[in-house]
């Protein structure tokens, strides 16, 4: 490749050809500021729109000041990256953005998190000249059952657009009108619960304001801890243990298991439980279907439906009622583990413990924006009272513990309650891309061979690649799974069936980079894959650290059966565990 | 952006899929594409939008995108006459925005909108090359120079009958 050699900032650096110049400053160690410029090395995801020109640099010979972040290097460019005039110019585009931002910073749910905020600190911003005679935004808030839309506080990025159209492929939002009036919207301006968006929370993730903002809903979490006729049970999602030390400054990948149960109790919930078990409990219905179609596929029967896909992720739900309603047949039945938790809870545990439905309150800690949506579905309700009640995410319940001054860190490790805070170590490898197709091979093999696996560790199934294939021997019949993360892959994934190319007999997707340790609702990753990989890690560790590592074997999900439901696929079971999906490809303006 | 709300027959739709079809079918081709419809049907409904998405195998929200950003396209049908104002240098410094400013008085509506009986729609545009009429309107195929705020009333009588 050919070599470009420059100097920056009086440094020496040789490139390849092709480098932009905020690259080539970066490999020097210089980090010039920037704010629509987004790189996802890791998901091989980069925005350059190159316009809100914070990146400025000086080129000698040149009149202008070059954008850094869309400029690329050539040979012997001299380039000067902190210059009195680039510090005046990035002040003054600074000033400008800001002009017509709405200053409510104090009261932001960005706040703390913005890196507008951020930006503004760093250039030394103390007053806005002009601003007395700027126009503001006005634009409608957009409310949808996860997400907020605040567009007065975007700053035109399109972070958010380079997410849902790139990398999830849905295409929910666009740049729309012109000048000031430009915005991201939905087409039409429609609010975005009336457009294809699945909820995933990417662009939320990666929005550098407060323009995109999750739905918070630890007021009604605060209301139903403090209502003393209300019993208060929580649930707490395989990914959340893996990333919420994050919030409180512990490494990526640190494992906060115990404190976060220590912490849920002392908030005053009345038992602290895990989706871990209803995870155990997808496993059970998830396999036994997968082994239903698979027995009479190798019996002959031409018509059964494979491959089968995982239902665990609403997101997914979502995406594939909004693209592919004509294949709304071939995912797993099976609810996701949220509201498979709900259900049992408000059923089984509700009768336990003697308390009515209505003053069982359930709440669900996820790593997820799309959960509070489907915690919100029709079909998951009784007699209008919500299987789960509020969903809030890992952030959220980051807030909360802070809010109530915890000191997180210093807390001892506490154990789940019993029953249904037990878990293998099946059930926490949800959370990471892979890991609901591994749990479902450790059970589904031993169901079918009726042997005992000697190594519960499918790696070949682990890893980050967004499209991942292997092959496992199912006592002689080769067992061939596709995974998918990120919608863009699972879209792949689907086309290829559609055409009848796919060889597949289960499919994992999730939407989400990494699976739900990319989630939308987790402290934000910036798409760094380092923070990912030792998400996962730590989740694998859990995992290693169990005692029981599959499903079937936990003793609570046994006596579940039991006493309750039976077995797998049997009548109750169908009627609490699992769901039917919907057409929903025309719910947009007009057709 | 406003709109009307319309259904699209099936000899409208087999249109818009020649007009996709004569472009390829290009993504690229969405400008060209959306002013062959444009042309066609004299506006670009949300349901036009739609069509044109689903054939170019873009979003919509892509193709609304598009349409917002150039003035030229229209989500609503131009009235019998529509009425242009010209808001060039020229025009605008002599009082062209006062002239605006009275036709939407008397016509209680907005730039870009049309008149409810459907007789008058109002756009802005750049220069027309007649600086020397300044401030100048079109109405329909017809050109009024030195307009005043006070004349407005007597151009839309013009075309009242
Ligand atoms: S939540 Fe996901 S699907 Fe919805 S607009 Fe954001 S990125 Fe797109
Ligand atoms: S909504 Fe956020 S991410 Fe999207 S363009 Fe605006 S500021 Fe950028
Ligand atoms: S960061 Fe380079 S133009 Fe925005």
């Amino acid at each position: 490749m050919d070599q470009i050699k420059l100097t920056i900032d009086g440094k020496a650096v040789e490139v390849p050809k092709g480098t932009t110049i905020y690259k080539a400053a970066k490999s020097l160690g210089i980090d010039i500021p920037i704010l629509c410029y987004m790189d996802l090395k890791g998901l091989n995801i980069e925005n350059k729109p190159g316009g809100c020109r914070i990146c400025v640099v000086e080129v000698e010979g040149r009149r202008n000041l070059a954008s850094s972040c869309s400029t690329d290097v050539s040979e012997g460019m001299v380039v000067k990256t902190s210059t009195i005039r680039v510090l005046n110019a990035r002040r003054t585009v600074m000033e400008l953005i800001l002009s017509d931002h709405p200053k409510d910073c104090l009261t932001c749910a960005k706040s703390g998190k913005c890196d507008l905020q951020d930006m503004a600190i760093k250039l030394g911003i103390r007053n806005i000249p002009g601003q007395e005679f700027a126009e503001m935004s006005t634009y409608r808030l957009d409310t949808s059952p996860s997400i907020i839309r605040d567009m007065d506080k975007c700053i035109m990025c399109r972070r958010c657009e380079t997410m849902c159209n790139d990398f999830q492929t849905v295409g929910a939002l666009s740049a729309v009108n012109r000048g000031f009036m430009s915005v991201v919207a939905p087409a039409f301006e429609m609010n975005l619960e009336h457009s294809p968006c699945t909820y995933c929370g990417q662009c939320v993730a990666v929005c550098p304001t407060g323009a995109l903002t999750e739905v918070d809903h630890t007021r009604n979490v605060i209301a139903a801890l403090s209502d003393p006729t209300k019993t208060v049970i929580v649930q707490t999602a395989p990914a959340v243990r893996a990333a919420l030390g994050e919030e409180f400054g512990l490494e990526p990948g640190t494992l906060v298991t115990g404190k976060m149960v220590t912490a849920l109790r002392t908030l005053g919930f009345d038992y602290v439980f895990d989706t871990d078990f209803a995870a155990d409990l997808t496993i059970m219905e998830e396999g036994s279907e997968l082994l239903g179609r698979l027995g009479k596929f190798i019996a002959g029967d031409k018509d059964v439906k494979l491959p089968i896909l995982t239902s665990c992720c609403p997101a997914w739900v979502n995406f594939f009622e909004h693209n592919f309603p004509d294949m709304k047949d071939i995912p797993s039945t099976a609810r996701s583990p949220q509201q498979m938790f709900g259900s049992i809870a408000k059923t089984y545990f509700a009768d336990k413990i003697g308390v009515k439905r209505e003053d069982l309150i359930v709440v669900s800690i996820m790593p997820c924006l799309a959960k509070k949506y489907e915690c919100q579905r029709d079909e998951f309700s009784v007699d209008g009272n919500p299987d789960v009640d509020f969903s809030i995410s890992t952030r959220e319940l980051g807030f909360l513990i802070k809010q109530a001054n915890i000191q997180f860190n210093g807390l001892p490790d506490e154990d789940f309650d019993k029953p249904m805070g037990e878990s293998t170590g099946a059930a926490v490898i949800f959370g990471t891309t892979g890991g609901v197709i591994e749990a479902a091979a450790r059970t589904a093999y031993e169901l079918h061979t009726g042997n005992t696996l000697t190594n519960v560790d499918f790696k070949e199934l682990r890893g980050l690649e967004g499209i991942r294939h292997a092959t496992i021997d199912f006592g002689g019949f080769p067992l061939k799974i596709g995974i998918a993360h990120g919608l863009g892959n699972a879209r792949k994934l689907l086309e290829d069936i559609k055409a009848g190319r796919s060889e597949f007999h289960a499919i994992e997707i999730m939407a989400c980079p990494g699976g739900c340790i990319g989630g939308g609702g987790q402290p934000l990753h910036h798409g760094d894959s380092t923070i990912l990989k030792a998400r996962a890690k730590a989740i694998y560790a859990e995992d290693e650290s169990k005692t029981l590592r599959k499903s079937h074997e936990n003793p609570y999900i046994i006596k579940l059966y039991e006493e309750f439901l039976g077995k797998p696929l049997s009548e109750k079971a169908h009627h609490l565990l699992h769901t039917h999906y919907f057409d929903k490809s025309k719910n947009t303006f007009s057709i | 952006m406003s709109s009307v709300k319309i259904e699209l027959r099936k000899d409208q739709i087999e249109k818009i899929h020649e007009i996709c079809k004569s472009f390829n079918y290009e993504g690229g081709e969405l400008i060209n594409v959306l002013h062959k419809c444009q042309h066609e049907f004299g506006y670009l409904p949300a349901e036009i939008q739609e069509v044109v998405a689903e054939q170019l195998k873009l979003s919509v929200a892509k193709v609304y995108g598009v349409v917002t950003f150039y003035s030229f396209f229209s989500m609503i049908p131009k009235g019998k006459f529509p009425i242009s104002i010209c808001t060039g240098t020229a025009c605008y410094v002599r009082g062209a925005e006062n002239v605006l400013a009275e036709f939407k008085k008397q016509l209680k509506i907005e730039v870009g909108e049309t008149s409810p009986d459907g007789k008058f729609s109002l756009s802005c545009l750049r220069c027309v090359g007649a600086c020397g009429l300044a401030p100048v309107v079109l109405v329909g195929e017809k050109t009024f120079g030195r307009v005043a705020p006070d004349g407005v009333k007597a151009i839309l009588a013009e075309f009242e009958q």
